[in-house]
This record gives structure tokens, sequence and C-alpha cells, in this order.
């Protein structure tokens, strides 16, 4: 087995601490992500899966326990550290894409790479070069509202891998679009998994989803209740003529 | 680097809300506005007043009898009423007399190179054969033409051998002599003119032409209804308008020696002390075109300041309006700030973003302020008739005042943006 890349320890995160309301979302979660790894965490909501994956994604610290991300403990650094992981070492896809509005397609591209303060040139080139793999070298110049729900997605998922990060957070990525352009999402997903050997989160709660990924994670009540290889479908795909992927199914 | 695209996006983020965007601005467009323009017009003013001081020569200092205050007048006398010329008024027995001035100049012989005398006769016209030009007739001394600065055409100045004569000579303007020579001074020269002062008719002879200039920059009459000086010898206009002796005032053109001329005024004021202790109506106050010019300016700056710190309130609604719609642009942009931060901004990038976009609203809206304040400033100088300058120093006050407005009212609702948990904010609605 590769690397360790993500293991989190007796992870508890508690809210409202001290207060006669005080709630524990997650009690006490183990979980290893090795590099490379295309997993899926599954759970109803209410499950405490945001939760983790805003510990995942170093956007919270955990009340209890400890996160080790490439090795380095980050559960208790402060902000200016925790920005500069999520910066460089995580790219977010979010369900409602989160798009910077009244910006072009490449501006967004190149804001992770703006905040790593990297020149102007630099980071036009790449943002291209991203745009391009995923399908969206025609759309640069468009603003997010002139983009459709499956072009707006994309433009995310480029611009999650404009620091070239370790690892790909995705939170419902496909939740918010029709499933056709879901399945070239998803298919976009196995891509970076497979030709760039990213490691690839996905949260979600459709178990035909996480059936695709390596290894599904159940989550319930703020415990991992479940856990098994997945794997239906991530075979051969083939390359179309405009330059998308698709699956082989279609 | 990241300057540069804070700014770019914040004119972006402007763009996308003009109205609203020009809405906050107009406190600041109104303040500063109304700054620039007080400033043009207080400094156009000052400007125009320090030349025309200009005119009068740095060196002169003038020396003139003064109403001692009021409250003593009306002590002394029981029920006076405030003189209210001064020629008409002021008894034989108050003015300045030839002996105090002659022991003037003995007394500091080596710092007066002359002493101006000078007496407003009367206005009247001026004319030959039918054709005749308005005038106001002043007696002079040749010491006269020290003190002004009058630049001479053709012929010569009034002589001391002329007041010594009681010469009918007069010395008239370059606009006298189109009027009535159609501009030929050569020949005008020796011409006899009849001089028209309150329906008594007298004849002069022109011995000089001086160029006559105009000390408004608007004409608002045509050249032939201005009435321009004349110059006749003092003693003959005393002598033909039965005129009282001695001087209300006279002029005293100090010598290079003399450091400063505001001291010499003050050692003027000493001499005639003595003279006027006794005198309960009068007594000698001097000036000077520095001492003129500053309580002239000094007043103007008064005012000005006055407007501008109500202008300056106009600025602080301004930035509280600037304030509020940063709280609500926080607002609005709650989800944008969480991308970002999930992106990797720090809370000091978010925080120097909306700091700069504050900023660039405030300097938007100063640098309108400043067109609207120079065109406001040069509509009232125009209407004032003098040039408008405009205020550079104020120019460049108020491009930082804005910009410093701008950090400070948009110091917390940066902050209030800096410190949002990005997870919130991503979850916000």
């Amino acid at each position: 087995m590769s690397e360790e890349m993500i293991q989190l320890q007796k992870i508890m995160k508690r809210f409202y601490i001290g207060q006669p309301n005080e709630l524990e979302i997650l009690h006490g979660i183990d979980l290893t992500v090795y590099e490379g790894e295309f997993l899926s965490i599954v759970g109803e909501s209410g499950s405490g899966k945001s939760t983790l994956m805003n510990i995942i994604g170093a956007l919270d610290r955990p009340t209890e326990g400890q996160y080790y991300l490439s090795g380095r403990e980050i559960g208790s650094l402060g902000d200016t550290e925790l920005s500069q992981i999520r910066n460089q070492q995580i790219g977010f896809v979010f369900q409602t894409y989160n798009l910077i509005p009244r910006t072009t397609a490449l501006e967004n591209v190149e804001l992770p790479m703006l905040y790593a303060g990297e020149n102007k040139r630099d980071r036009r080139s790449k943002a291209e070069e991203l745009l391009k793999m995923v399908g969206m070298s025609d759309r640069m110049m468009h603003h997010p509202d002139e983009l459709s729900g499956g072009q707006k997605q994309r433009a995310a998922i480029a611009r999650a891998m404009a620091n070239d990060p370790a690892i790909i957070l995705a939170d419902e990525p496909t939740g918010a679009l029709d499933s056709e352009t879901g399945r070239t999402i998803m298919d976009l997903f196995h891509r970076l998994h497979r030709e760039q050997g990213k490691t690839i989160i996905l949260i979600t709660h459709s178990m035909e989803l996480a059936e695709e990924t390596e290894r599904i994670i159940t989550l319930r009540d703020g415990r991992v209740t479940g856990e098994r290889e997945g794997g239906v479908r991530y075979a051969d795909f083939r390359k179309c003529e405009n330059g998308i992927w698709f699956s082989s199914s279609q | 680097m990241l300057i540069l695209e804070n700014v770019k996006m914040a004119f972006g983020s402007l763009r996308a809300n003009k109205m609203r965007a020009l809405l906050t601005m107009l406190g600041i467009i109104i303040g500063i506005g109304a700054v620039i323009a007080i400033m043009t017009v207080s400094s156009s003013l000052t400007t125009s007043i320090t030349d025309s001081f200009q005119d009068m020569g740095a060196n002169n200092v003038t020396v003139g009898l003064k109403q001692t205050t009021e409250e003593e007048t009306v002590k002394a006398n029981g029920m006076r009423f405030g003189t209210s010329g001064r020629n008409a008024s002021i008894e034989e027995e108050d003015r300045i007399t030839d002996e105090m001035i002659g022991e003037l100049k003995q007394e500091y012989s080596d710092q007066i190179d002359a002493i101006a005398l000078s007496e407003s006769i009367s206005s009247g016209t001026a004319g030959t054969g039918g054709v005749t030009s308005n005038v106001s007739v002043t007696g002079v001394n040749a010491d006269y033409f020290e003190s002004t600065q009058l630049s001479l055409l053709a012929g010569r100045k009034i002589r001391e051998a002329d007041l010594k004569g009681n010469k009918k000579v007069i010395m008239v303007s370059d606009l006298v002599i189109d009027n009535l020579y159609d501009g030929d001074m050569e020949s005008a020269l020796a011409q006899p003119i009849s001089l028209n002062l309150d329906g008594v008719y007298s004849t002069y002879y022109i011995v000089g032409v001086y160029k006559y200039e105009s000390n408004s920059t608007v004409s608002e009459e045509s050249d032939s209804d201005v009435t321009t000086s004349a110059y006749i010898p003092l003693t003959t206009g005393k002598e033909e308008n039965h005129m009282d002796e001695g001087y209300t005032q006279f002029t005293i053109v100090t010598s290079t020696d003399v450091e400063s001329v505001s001291d010499f005024a003050d050692q003027v004021e000493t001499f005639f002390a003595p003279y006027y202790n006794s005198n309960e109506d009068y007594e000698i106050s001097t000036s000077t075109m520095e001492s003129m010019t500053e309580s002239m300016t000094e007043m103007i700056r008064t005012v000005s300041i006055a407007i501008a710190f109500i202008a300056g309130i106009s600025l602080l609604v301004g930035g509280i309006g600037v304030m509020n719609i940063m709280l609500v642009s926080v607002t609005e942009r709650t989800r944008e700030i969480g991308t970002r931060k999930a992106l990797g901004a720090k809370n000091s990038s978010i925080r120097l973003q909306f700091i700069i976009e504050s900023m660039i609203l405030c300097l938007v809206g100063g640098c309108l302020g400043i067109l609207t304040g120079l065109l406001l400033g040069a509509i009232a100088a125009s209407i004032l008739g003098y040039a408008a300058a405009a205020p550079v120093a104020a120019m460049v006050v108020a491009v930082v005042f804005s910009m410093a407005i701008g950090v400070f009212f948009g110091y917390y609702p940066a902050g209030k943006a800096a410190k949002l948990d990005p997870i919130e904010a991503l979850r916000y609605e």
C-alpha cells in the first residue's frame, strides 16, 4: 500500500462547548486515507459527514484527536498556517460550485495561485492549461452567470487543481446537476485520479456514485459504521473527439 | 501584486453596483467638492488682492488719520454721530500739516525716499471740441509718482515746478487721448482741455499721457465710458477748489536701506504720537502693503476654514455611508468570502481586499469631488471676475484625505469580513 496521506485519530467535534446545549457531532473518528486513493464518505444528512469534511479540509479544527496531513499534525494550527494548507494541499469542489461572481472562469482558476503569490504570467498560462484540461478552453472569458451548471463545475474543478494539491475534496459535486452532466463530472474525477494520481475524497449521500470509488466509508451519527471496497465501474475510458472524456458506458 | 489585483477587483465590484456606488460616494463628492470650490475661490481672491496691493508698492507706508474708537468719541462729545466721509468732516486743525511732514522728513531722511501727497479733487469730464471723457481728478505732488507704478507714454509727469507755480497742467490717461485726439498723443501734448468739475469749467494744458491699466478683469463698461484718473498739481487743485490746508493721508516711499517696512511704519506712528496725544478725535495710523494683504488674506482664510469645516461634516456623513455600504457588501458576499478562504485566502488577504475596495470607493468619490469642486470654483471665480486658480495642494490633500476616510470607515467592515468563520460563510444562503 502506498503512503498515508491523511491520518485521523480519535477525532471528536463538539459544538457550544460549556453551554447547556453542548453537542457532540463526531464521536471519535479513526480514518486513514492513502496517497492516490479515490475514497468516498457516505452518510445521511446529520451523520456528521460535512463536519468531517470541514476538518479534513482544514476549514475547522477538531475539538479532540489528532489530524496528520502528510505526517504533519495540523489539528492545532493557526489561521495563517491552515490557509496555507488549504491553498497548497487541498482542492475544494462544492455542490454549489462557489465560483466568484463577476469574475471570469480564467480569473477564478487563477485565484488560488494569486493567494499563493504566483506571478501574473505563470498564473495565466497554468489556468489556461487547466481549463483546457477540463474542456473549457472556449469558455475561459465567460462569467459564472454565463455558464451552465456542468461548465461551472468543470471550472471549479480546474480551480481546485490550481496549485496542484495532493487532495481533492469534493462535497456532493454532482448534487446540483442532471445525471448526464453529473456523469461527465464523475468521469473527470476518475481521470484526475487515474492520470494524475490525485487523492480524491468524495462526500456524497448517493450510494450509486460511491460504488464507483475504490473505498467506501459509511458514517452514521458521528461514527464510522462501515468500510468496504468499491470500484464497480472505473475501468476503461476512451477519449472523445472534442477533448472531453466520457466513460465507455455512454 | 495582491494590491494591484485587489484594486482591479474593487473596480469590478464598483462597476457591478454603479448606482449604489454613486449614491454612496455622494457624501464624499459633496464634501470634497465643496472644499475644493472654496479653496479655488479663496485662492483666486487672495491672488487678486495680493496682486492689486502689489501694484501699490511693497516699500510704501501709508500714513493716515484714523478716528479714535467710537466709545471715546461719544464720551468726549456727548451726542455725536460717526463721521461719514474722511475729507468732508475732518477739521483743518486735525489734519496732517506740511510742518509735521517736514519734520518727519528731517528725522528719517535716510529712510525716506519720497513722500507722496495726493488729494482727491473731484470727478467730472475732460473735453475738447464737444467730445468729453470721464475723469476723476487727483491733486498730487511730484513725489506721488514714486509711490505708484504709472508708465508714461508721452510728455512728462507733474513736476515740483508745477506745484510751486500753481500751474494749470494735467496728466491724463491714454483712454482720454483715444477719445479726444484719436490716440495721437504727441499732438495732444500742450493742448488745452476743458475740465468740468461739478459744473465749474476750467482749462488745463496736457503735459503727459500715462497708460491706463484696469485693475479688474471684467470690463463691464466700454472703454469710452471708463472713468480714468487725471493728475493735476496738488497746489493748483487745492487753490482752485478752496480746499483746506493739510492732508488726511500721505504715502512714504521708503528707501532700500529700510529692512523692515512694517517696523518703519511703527516708528512713524510713534513719531506722530506726540502731535495727536491731545487730539480727542483722531490718531495717526499706518499701513503697509504687507499688513493690508495680511489682514485681507487672514479674513478670507478664516471664512474659508469655517466653510471647509461645514464641508468636513459632509465628509464625515459620507464616510459613515461608505461604512454602511461596506457592511452590506460584506454580508452580501459572505459566500464569496467563505470560498476565498477555502481557496487559501488568509484573514489578512480578505481584510486587505475590503479595505482596498472601500478606499477605491472613497478615492473615486474624492476624484469626482475634485472635478465638481474645480467646476464650481471656476464658475464662482468667473462670476466674481477673477481668474480661477486650481488649488493643487488642496487637491492632493483631498485625494489623501478621501483615501484615509476609505481606510478608516472600511476598517471595521473589512475586519468583520476577515473574521468570518469559513464554514459559516460557505453555508450562508
